[in-house]
């Protein structure tokens, strides 16, 4: 009986990995076709009836503009994860320790900002980046991501800090900590779970945005993965389909293993707190 | 080790003066417990020594010292939190090491010092546990092995028995009580239990709204309760108190004769004539609870008899309670003071 339930939940488990492999397994096999042997209907998609090449991924680094995408994107990821943890976890730590009806007010007041869409924002927003000469540069979309981040964050973070008792931070300072030292030794460790989600959320905000990216960058120089990409390779109706799969393939796949890392340290943060 | 003294402390918040006015001087090793319901102000007074409340008005001296606008971490007073504050992402031993950590002792000291403190709570098997795993009462040992791991000038216990169960907070009571008097450390205990304060206190505080009603000694207090308050407050069931004779008279349950209405009374004794409404069995005595006269006007009380005398009484119908005179508690009719007959 324990067999037949183990072997279930393993099976379970087997299908779930398949689903969720599936599609960049079909990415990585794309992205190492013959253009004969992608185009031709006979053929199983998921096989190589010509033997793979590294054609469309040379093509890819050295005939577009790839790799300063791929570094666009990451200077300003890491840029935007920067700002928003300097403004956010300040933000949301005192408006958590503020006490009476203003600090849930102005809590719900950020979040708000956070449901206004892009949509609406990026011609008034425009306006803003072209007045701060910063048009057409990556630092356009340095200045503007946060303003998704921070509210958004701030809002995330002000659920951790809250349940972090006050009782926590006093111990501390009757041990000898000062105030300064008793927030970065006792609550911002404990807040850290918020901390590593913010992180992912900021990085991966700024490396799928697509409208800010290609309404406030036009020179190649400044554009990032997600603009950059569809740009050069999808040309009228000719798709490069081996090399886009390979395009999305090296961003997705690092950063699904550093996610996966992360979450784990993520549950054991949430697992050390609760309880 | 050290004097700890209070000179006219108020502390508001805004309009509410959660202290309002405290003067109160503990000497050197002495246990000293503030006694008062909860909102009396006690939490905010020790909070105050801790130095997690400036006041609005008044000192706080340490060893004579003025420390009234001085941090906490400068004030080398221990605290024990009632929700014993331990850091859930330390191990027990690096939550014992922290105050010494905090204040850079070195690692080989640390190390021996907290193994010694472990000791002495008897907590060295728990060191490399986590504290969100562990009971109330291990909490609770481990709490008090970080109060005392670094040498205070004072320790300041806020409720950290209220959490635990009836019977480990009776052991804990004692244990906490033999710790003292082996360190000697000055200590202010927080309590809203009579019990853990007349049981632990040298000398005991009742607070009541902001203000210290009485300060003495537990059996100062128990036998001259300075007001209807404080009289209220203390002995399980408190005193009695029932207006009669332009005052308002004071006795306590046990002691309190009990006769068949129409019984005539010596004039050294004190007498009410009062229904019994009910008897409740309490092992070796029997409770009464009596009330005299009816509506708005009734006044109830509670006496403590023998099974003998029991049998002698009946439910719904009036007797007569005699107290010696001797052993009545005058308070005034309008302040609530103790009066002299």
């Amino acid at each position: 009986m324990r067999y037949v339930r183990k072997s279930g939940f393993y099976l379970g488990l087997f299908l779930f990995a398949l689903f969720s492999v599936f599609p960049v397994a079909w990415m990585v096999i794309t992205a190492f076709k013959e253009d004969s042997d992608l185009y031709n209907v006979d053929n199983n998609p998921f096989l190589y009836n010509l033997p793979p090449t590294l054609k469309h991924i040379e093509y890819l680094f050295t005939s577009t503009h790839y790799p300063t995408f791929l570094w666009n994107s990451l200077f300003i990821g890491v840029l935007v994860v920067v700002i928003t943890l300097v403004l956010a976890v300040p933000a949301a730590y005192s408006l958590a320790r503020l006490v009476g009806r203003w600090g849930e007010r102005s809590g719900i007041a950020v979040f708000l900002v956070y449901l206004i869409p892009p949509t609406l924002l990026f011609i008034p927003l425009y306006q803003l980046i072209s007045f701060a000469h910063a048009a057409n540069t990556v630092w356009a979309l340095v200045l503007v991501y946060p303003t998704i981040t921070v509210p958004f964050c701030t809002w995330l973070l002000l659920g951790f800090f809250k349940s972090i008792p006050r009782d926590l931070e006093d111990a501390a300072m009757t041990d000898g900590c000062s105030r300064w030292q008793a927030f970065r030794r006792v609550s911002l460790p404990l807040a850290m779970p918020g901390i590593a989600t913010c992180v992912v959320f900021a990085f991966a905000l700024s490396l799928s945005d697509y409208i800010y990216a290609a309404s406030f960058v036009s020179s190649t120089a400044a554009r990032t993965v997600s603009a950059g990409v569809p740009i050069e390779l999808i040309r009228g109706d000719i798709y490069f389909w081996q090399s886009l799969m390979a395009a999305g393939a090296i961003v997705a796949i690092p950063l699904a293993i550093a996610y996966g890392l992360l979450f784990n340290k993520l549950v054991k943060g949430f697992a050390a707190t609760s309880g | 080790m050290a004097t700890l003294e209070l000179r006219g402390i108020h502390k508001h918040y805004g309009a509410a003066h959660a202290v309002d006015g405290i003067d109160l001087t503990v000497a050197d090793g002495e246990f000293l417990a503030i006694l008062g319901p909860s909102g009396c102000g006690k939490s905010t007074t020790m909070r105050m020594i801790a130095g997690l409340e400036t006041p609005t008005i008044g000192q706080v001296l340490i060893g004579d010292q003025d420390v009234t606008h001085l941090p906490p971490r400068a004030r080398n007073v221990s605290m024990v939190f009632q929700s014993y504050a331990l850091y859930p992402n330390m191990s027990v031993a690096k939550n014992i090491a922290f105050p010494l950590k905090a204040r850079g002792v070195p690692k080989a000291e640390r190390d021996a010092r907290v193994a010694k403190a472990a000791q002495t709570m008897g907590i060295t098997a728990l060191l490399e546990r986590s504290p969100v795993r562990l009971s109330g009462g291990e909490k609770q040992k481990v709490a008090l092995a970080r109060a005392l791991v670094r040498d205070p000038a004072l320790y300041v216990f806020d409720e950290p028995l209220s959490s635990l169960d009836a019977q480990v907070r009776a052991m804990a009571r004692s244990e906490l009580r033999q710790l003292h008097d082996r360190t000697k450390v000055t200590t202010v205990y927080v309590t809203h239990d009579q019990l853990e304060a007349l049981g632990m206190g040298d000398r005991i505080a009742v607070m009541k709204a902001g203000r210290v009603r009485q300060v003495g000694t537990p059996k100062e207090l128990y036998g001259a309760p300075a007001d209807t308050f404080v009289a209220g407050f203390l002995g399980s069931p408190p005193m009695n108190l029932i207006a009669a004779e332009g005052k308002i008279i004071g006795f306590r349950p046990e002691g309190i004769g009990v006769s068949r209405a129409g019984t005539p009374v010596a004039s050294d004794q004190f007498a009410v004539t009062a229904r019994i409404v009910e008897l409740e069995f309490l092992g070796s005595t029997w409770q009464i609870y009596a009330v005299q006269g009816a509506g708005e006007a009734a006044q109830k009380f509670i006496a403590h008899v023998s099974p003998q005398v029991v049998t002698t009484l009946e439910v719904g119908s009036d007797h007569v309670f005699t107290v010696p005179r001797a052993e009545l508690h005058l308070f005034d009719a309008k302040t609530g003071l103790r009066v002299t007959a």
